[in-house]
C-alpha cells in the first residue's frame, strides 16, 4: 500500500535540475483552526527533509480571506499555489488536476472517494483528483444527559425518530424547567440534514433544484416546532436572510436539552460545558426516508493558476498518504477521510475520553449518509440552495410566506442563480 | 520655545511647508493658465482620483450590470442586454411584493421607505440637540464629546454583539427592565420591536459622526450675531431658531444628505443583529445586494450591480432635488 | 455678512447659551443639559465600557447566561494525585454548612468530588444539583497575548503598515479635498456645478459594490500587495469635499478680495486664508479619514495579499472562522485597536471647536 503513495518525488527533482530549476517554493493558504496551518505543519517539515531544495510556505490568513479574496485572487491569477478550503465545489474552475503527479492515481482515487466527487463541482463523474479532502465533518445532535436523568425520561434509541426525539425533549424539558427542548444552529446545512431525512431530494441527476413533498414534510414538521415552542424563535425565525447563526451558548448554559450542530464543535464542548453537566452525541435521529446527517469537509486544493504546479502536485499527492493524513486529523481532533484510515479507526491521544467517544458516534454515522446527501454536498449551486432554504424559512416562521410559496421561491431563486452564472 | 509639545503648531508646520515651497511653482502656474483656469488646477488631483476610482468602478458596474456569468473580468462576461433589470423590475402590482419575481427586492425597497425617513429624522435631531450640548463650555465637555463618538470607532460586528446582548432573551435590558419589575420581550424576535431596535442601534453607531459635524459648523457662526441677540433680550429658543438653525443651513445640508445616503446604504450593523429578520422584516437594499452578488458562490455581480445602480440612481435624483430646493431658498 | 475685524473677533468657543452665564445659578438649561449628556453617558458610553470589560473575559464567561458585568473564571485547585488541575465547587452539606470540594467526574445525578485540603479523606458521592461553581474575578489576558502572538512577532511590522497607510492617506485627502472644496465654494465657473454634483453621485454607491471594480483597476496598475493600492482608492473621499465645501461657504468673500488687492496668488489665498479658517471641519475631515483608513478592511484584505504588507487589522482577525466568530479575541482586538483611535479624537477633537481667532490670519 504504501508504495502506491510514493511520488515520483526523487526522479522529478533530477530533471528539474538538469534544466535549472532545482527545487521551488509554494504557498499554501490555511487559516489559524483546527484543519489549518498548525495540522499541516508537521506534514511540511517532513515533505521538506524527504525533499531537500523544496520550500512550502504556509500563509495564515484569516477566513473572509479565502470566502471573499481568494475566488477574485485567483481569477486574477495572483493567488496562492494551494489553499484549505470549505467550499469544495466552489471554486473548480481553479483546481488542478493531481492525477499527473500521483504513482498511483487510481489508488489515490479508489482512497478519497466519495469525497473527491465533490471537488469536481459540475463534472462528478470525470476522473479528475481536484485536492486531498483533509477531514470529514458530520451534522449531528448533542445532548444533556444529565438533564435527561434529572427528568427520568429514558434517552431515545439509535434508530429513533426526529418525533420521539421531539417527544422526548419536550417531556425532558417541561420535569426540569428548561425553556426549551431542541434548537438547531440556523444554517441551511443543518436543515438539508433533516430535509433529506424525510425524503427530500435537493438536487437531481441533472444539478437541478428539486422542490418536492420530502422537503415540504420538512419544513411543515420545523415550523410546527416553532409553533408549538418545542424551538425558540431566536435561531430561525428572528435572524433573517442567509446569515449563519449559532446559539450554542444556550446548549452550554442547559437552556435546551437537543442542539442539532456538528462535529466541529467537540473541543469547544470539552472546553466549555466541562464538568457544569453530562453531554453526549447522540445518533442522528431518523425520518420517514432515511437517518441521514450532511456530510461537510475540507480539503486541501492546488490551483491551476500555480507557476509551479509540479512541486504543487508532489506535496498534495505526498500528503494524500494514509500517515501524512493522520498527523493532520489527530493534530485537528477531525474526522479522517482516506478510506484507509476510516477503516482502522482512529485513535486520537491527546483527546479526552468524551471526545474520542463523541469521534467514535460521529464516525459510526458515516455509513449512515444517505447518497442524496452526498449528492447535494458535491452540488456546486449547493450554497444557493441553502440561502433560499434559511431565508425562505424565516419568512414561513414570521408569516410572511406560507409553505407553498415559500416551495416555489425556493425554487426559483436557485435557478435565477444558476441562469446567472451560466449567462 | 513652549515646554509642552504644540502639536498644533507641528501640524501648522506640515501643511505651511509644503504649501510654501508650492508657492512660486503655483504662481507660475497661475501666470500660465489665468486666474480664470485656476479652479480647475484646484481641482485637478481630486478629479483624477474620482474618475479613475469612483467614475471607472461606476462603469465597470453599468457594464456588469448588462452582462452575466459569474466571470469577473469584463471581457469575459456574455452580454444579456437588460435581463438583470427585468427580473428586479418584474411585477404585478409594485405595492405587493409577493407578485414581484425578486420577491426580496421589494421588500427591501419597502423596509427602506419606512426606516430611512423615521432613522433620519432620529439621528439629525439627536445628533443636533448633542452638539448644541456638547457646545456649551462646561466642566467635562472633552470626555462627553468622547462619550458620543467612542461608538463610531467600533467596528460593525462589535456593535451589533453588544447589542445583542442587551436585547437577547436573557439579556441586560430584560435585566434591567426584571429588576424594576417590568415584563421583558424577546425584542429580536418580533418584527415591530426589531424594526424599532434596527433603528435605534444605527442611530447609536453613527451618531457621533453627525455631532461632530455639527459642532464643527457651529464654529462658524460669527458671536457678534448672538451679541445683537442679547441686546435685544431675545429668548433661547428665538436665538436658536432665527439664528443658530439659518447660519447653520450649509452644515445642515451636508448632515442631512450624507444621512439619508448612509440610512439608504445601512448594511453592517443589521446584518449581523438581525440579518435581516425576522423574516425579512429589517432587511434592507444594500443587504439584498449583499446576498445576491457577495455572500456566496455563484456570485452574481450582475443582478447586484444591476439593483445597486437602481438604487444610485434613485439617491442621485434625490439629491439633485435637495440641492436645486437649497439653491433655490439660498437665492430667495 | 460680517467684516473682517468682526470675524477675527470671534471667541475661541462660541454657544448659543452663553448669554445666559451671568446669572450665577443653575437654570433649566444647565439642568437640560446635564440631563441629556447624563443619559448619553447611560446609554452611548456604558456599552463601550462592557467591550472593553468583556474584552478580559474567558469564551466561556462570554457565552454564560445571565451575562456578567465583570470578568469571572471557574476556579480550579491542584490536588494531589490527579495530572489535570481540578474544578471547585460550593457544596451545602447535609448538615447545613457549605464546603468547598473538588470535582472528579460526574455521572449522572452523582458527582465525584474530593476535598482538596486533604485528599486523603477520599471520594465524596454528592448529589450533581447541590453544586455551585466557585468564580472569581479573572482578567483573561491572553485573549490578548494570543492575539499577539497569533501575529508571529511581526507586530511592529503590521503597526508600521497601517500607520503608514493611515497618515499618507489622511495628509493626501486633507491636502485634495480641501484642494477641491475651495474651488467649488470660492469660485464661479462653468462646469463647477456639473463637478460638484459628478463628486457627489459618487457618494450614491454602496462601498461594497464598487470593491471589484475597485480591484480590478488597482490590479491592472499592478499595486497589488503594495499598500499605495489602499491609498490611492480612498483619497477621493466625495464626503469631504462636501463638508469642506460647504463649510467654506460660510467664509466671507470679502476676505479673498482684499487679499487679491494685495496682489496674493490663488495658491496664497487658498493656504494663508481659507485653509487656517478651515480649522475645525479640516479636524472633522482628518478625524474620519484616520477612523476609516485605521480600521479599513474589506479593501486591505482583497489588495494586501502578502503578509509582509498585512495592516493590523488583516493581522488580528484570524478568529473568525466558518462556523462564526470568537469573540473573546474579536473583543480584544477591538480594544487594542480602538485604544489609539480614541486617544487620537481626545486630542483632536479640541480642533473641531477651535475659534477662528486663535490660529488667526497672520
Amino acid at each position: 500500500m504504501k508504495q502506491i503513495w510514493r511520488t515520483t518525488g526523487g526522479a522529478v527533482v533530477l530533471a528539474a535540475g538538469a534544466t535549472g530549476a532545482f527545487g521551488g517554493e509554494i504557498t499554501v493558504y490555511c487559516q489559524d483552526i483546527a484543519v489549518g496551518c498548525a495540522a499541516l505543519g508537521p506534514v511540511v517539515e517532513s515533505f521538506e527533509a524527504a525533499n531537500p531544495g523544496d520550500k512550502v510556505i504556509l500563509e495564515t490568513v484569516n477566513y473572509q480571506t479565502i470566502l471573499e479574496s481568494l475566488p477574485i485572487q485567483l481569477e486574477s491569477g495572483s493567488g496562492p499555489d494551494a489553499a484549505i478550503i470549505t467550499d469544495m465545489s466552489g471554486l473548480t474552475r481553479y483546481y488542478l488536476d493531481l492525477s499527473p503527479y500521483a504513482e498511483d492515481a487510481a489508488a489515490l482515487r479508489a482512497d478519497y472517494e466519495p469525497l473527491l466527487a465533490w471537488l469536481r463541482g459540475k463534472d462528478p463523474d470525470s476522473a479528475a483528483i481536484n485536492g486531498i479532502p483533509l477531514s470529514m465533518t458530520v451534522n449531528g445532535a448533542y445532548v444533556n444527559a444529565t438533564l435527561f436523568e434529572q427528568a427520568e425520561v429514558d434517552m431515545p434509541a439509535e434508530g429513533a425518530s426526529w418525533e420521539d426525539w421531539a417527544a422526548a425533549t419536550r417531556k425532558v424539558a417541561d420535569a426540569t424547567g428548561v425553556p426549551f427542548p431542541m434548537e438547531f444552529d440556523r444554517s441551511g446545512h443543518r436543515f438539508a440534514s433533516l430535509a433529506i431525512s424525510y425524503g427530500a431530494q435537493l438536487v437531481d441527476a441533472d444539478g437541478r433544484p428539486v422542490v418536492d413533498e420530502g422537503l415540504k414534510a420538512a419544513i411543515e414538521q420545523f415550523v410546527q416546532w416553532h409553533e408549538d415552542g418545542t424551538m425558540p424563535m431566536d435561531l430561525w425565525g428572528a435572524v433573517g436572510g442567509s446569515a449563519h447563526r449559532e446559539l450554542f451558548s444556550d446548549f452550554v448554559n442547559a437552556e435546551t436539552v437537543f442542539y442539532f450542530g456538528g462535529s466541529w464543535t467537540i473541543g469547544q464542548m470539552d472546553a466549555e460545558v466541562d464538568d457544569l453537566f453530562d453531554w453526549r452525541v447522540v445518533p442522528t435521529p431518523c425520518g420517514p426516508s432515511s437517518c441521514t446527517a450532511m456530510p461537510g469537509g475540507s480539503a486541501l486544493a492546488g490551483f491551476n493558476t500555480s507557476d509551479n504546479p509540479e512541486l504543487t502536485g508532489r506535496f498534495l499527492t505526498y500528503l494524500a498518504q494514509p500517515e501524512q493524513i493522520a498527523k493532520i486529523d489527530i493534530h485537528a481532533k477531525e474526522l479522517p477521510t482516506s478510506q484507509t484510515l476510516i477503516q482502522q479507526g482512529l485513535d486520537y491521544p491527546d483527546a479526552s475520553e468524551k471526545t474520542q467517544e463523541a469521534l467514535d458516534v460521529f464516525l459510526a454515522q458515516v455509513p449512515k449518509m444517505a447518497d442524496t446527501a452526498y449528492r447535494f454536498q458535491g452540488w456546486s449551486y449547493q450554497r444557493a440552495m441553502m440561502n433560499a432554504m434559511t431565508t425562505r424559512i424565516s419568512q414561513v416562521l414570521n408569516d410572511e410566506l406560507d409553505v407553498e410559496d415559500a416551495l416555489m421561491r425556493i425554487k426559483q431563486d436557485v435557478e435565477t442563480a444558476i441562469q446567472a452564472a451560466e449567462g | 520655545m513652549p515646554a509642552r509639545l504644540d502639536v498644533a503648531e507641528i501640524g501648522h508646520q506640515i501643511i505651511t511647508l509644503p504649501a510654501r515651497a508650492m508657492e512660486p511653482l503655483m504662481a507660475g502656474l497661475q501666470r500660465l493658465v489665468g486666474i480664470k483656469r485656476m479652479p480647475w488646477v484646484f481641482l485637478l488631483p481630486n478629479l483624477v482620483a474620482v474618475l479613475l476610482f469612483c467614475l471607472l468602478p461606476v462603469f465597470i458596474n453599468i457594464v456588469f450590470s448588462l452582462t452575466g456569468s459569474d466571470r469577473l473580468y469584463p471581457a469575459e462576461r456574455p452580454f444579456v442586454g437588460t435581463a438583470n433589470y427585468d427580473i428586479l423590475l418584474a411585477c404585478q402590482n409594485y405595492l405587493d411584493p409577493a407578485s414581484c419575481k425578486a420577491d426580496l427586492f421589494w421588500r427591501a425597497v419597502q423596509n427602506s421607505m419606512i426606516f430611512v425617513p423615521i432613522q433620519v429624522v432620529g439621528m439629525v435631531t439627536v445628533s443636533t440637540i448633542a452638539a448644541l450640548c456638547l457646545n456649551r463650555s462646561l466642566p467635562g465637555r472633552g470626555f462627553f464629546r468622547g462619550v458620543f463618538f467612542f461608538p463610531v470607532m467600533l467596528s460593525p460586528v462589535v456593535v451589533a454583539y453588544t447589542w445583542q446582548w442587551i436585547l437577547q432573551r436573557n439579556g441586560a435590558l430584560n435585566g434591567i427592565l426584571s429588576w424594576a419589575g417590568l415584563p421583558g420581550s424577546n425584542w429580536l424576535a418580533d418584527p415591530q420591536s426589531a424594526f424599532f431596535w434596527a433603528i435605534f442601534v444605527t442611530i447609536w453607531a453613527h451618531m457621533g459622526f453627525y455631532t461632530v459635524i455639527i459642532l464643527a459648523g457651529l464654529q462658524a457662526i460669527p458671536k457678534d450675531v448672538y451679541e445683537a441677540a442679547k441686546m435685544d433680550s431675545a429668548s433661547n429658543w428665538r436665538t436658536f431658531t432665527a439664528i443658530t438653525l439659518p447660519l447653520l443651513k450649509p452644515i445642515m445640508l451636508v448632515v442631512f444628505v450624507l444621512c439619508i445616503i448612509r440610512s439608504v446604504q445601512t448594511f453592517d450593523e443589521l446584518y449581523v443583529l438581525t440579518g435581516g429578520g425576522p423574516g425579512s422584516a429589517t432587511m434592507l437594499i444594500v443587504q439584498y445586494i449583499y446576498e445576491v452578488g457577495f455572500a456566496v458562490q455563484p456570485r452574481n455581480f450582475g443582478l447586484a450591480a444591476s439593483a445597486s445602480l437602481l438604487l444610485g440612481l434613485v439617491l442621485i435624483l434625490f439629491t439633485a432635488v435637495q440641492m436645486l430646493l437649497s439653491r433655490k431658498s439660498n437665492n430667495g | 455678512m460680517a467684516d473682517i475685524a468682526k470675524l477675527e473677533s470671534r471667541p475661541s468657543i462660541l454657544h448659543i447659551f452663553k448669554l445666559r452665564r451671568g446669572r450665577n445659578r443653575f437654570d433649566l438649561a444647565d439642568w437640560l443639559t446635564y440631563g441629556f449628556l447624563l443619559l448619553g453617558f447611560v446609554i452611548f458610553f456604558l456599552p463601550v465600557v462592557w467591550v472593553v470589560l468583556s474584552s478580559f473575559k474567558t469564551s466561556a464567561n462570554l457565552q454564560e447566561f445571565p451575562p456578567t458585568i465583570l470578568p469571572y473564571a471557574t476556579q480550579t485547585a491542584e490536588v494531589q494525585g490527579f495530572d489535570t488541575p481540578l474544578t471547585l465547587f460550593d457544596v451545602v452539606m447535609e448538615d447545613g454548612t457549605t464546603e468547598r470540594v473538588a470535582l472528579i467526574r460526574r455521572v449522572g445525578k452523582i458527582a465525584q468530588m474530593i476535598d482538596p485540603e486533604d485528599p486523603s479523606a477520599g471520594r465524596l458521592q454528592i448529589a450533581a444539583d447541590a453544586l455551585a461553581p466557585v468564580k472569581s474575578l479573572h482578567f483573561a489576558v491572553e485573549n490578548y497575548t494570543n492575539l499577539l502572538s497569533g501575529s508571529e512577532n511581526q507586530i511592529g511590522r503590521y503597526v508600521y503598515n497601517s500607520l503608514f497607510i493611515t497618515i499618507v492617506a489622511t495628509v493626501i485627502t486633507v491636502i485634495i479635498n480641501s484642494m477641491a472644496a475651495f474651488a467649488l465654494s470660492k469660485y464661479r465657473f462653468r462646469g463647477s456645478g456639473i463637478a460638484l454634483f459628478g463628486i457627489l453621485s459618487m457618494l450614491m454607491i454602496p462601498a461594497s459594490v464598487i470593491l471589484v471594480p475597485i480591484y480590478l483597476i488597482v490590479a491592472e496598475m499592478g499595486l497589488i500587495a503594495n499598500p499605495w493600492g489602499v491609498i490611492l482608492p480612498t483619497v477621493a473621499t466625495p464626503t469631504g469635499v462636501f463638508l469642506l465645501r460647504q463649510y467654506m461657504l460660510t467664509i466671507p468673500d470679502e476676505l479673498l478680495e482684499a487679499a487679491r488687492m494685495d496682489h496674493a496668488s490663488e495658491w496664497r489665498i487658498f493656504w494663508r486664508i481659507i485653509l487656517p479658517l478651515s480649522t475645525p471641519a479640516l479636524a472633522v475631515v482628518a478625524i474620519f479619514s484616520i477612523l476609516s483608513r485605521w480600521n479599513d478592511f474589506l479593501l486591505p484584505l482583497l489588495i494586501l495579499n502578502k503578509r509582509e504588507a498585512y495592516t493590523l487589522q488583516l493581522a488580528l482577525t484570524s478568529f473568525q472562522t466558518q462556523y462564526g466568530i470568537r469573540y473573546d479575541m474579536l473583543l480584544a482586538m477591538t480594544t487594542i485597536t480602538a485604544l489609539p483611535l480614541a486617544l487620537v479624537f481626545i486630542f483632536l477633537q479640541r480642533y473641531i471647536t477651535t475659534g477662528i481667532a486663535s490660529t488667526g490670519i497672520k
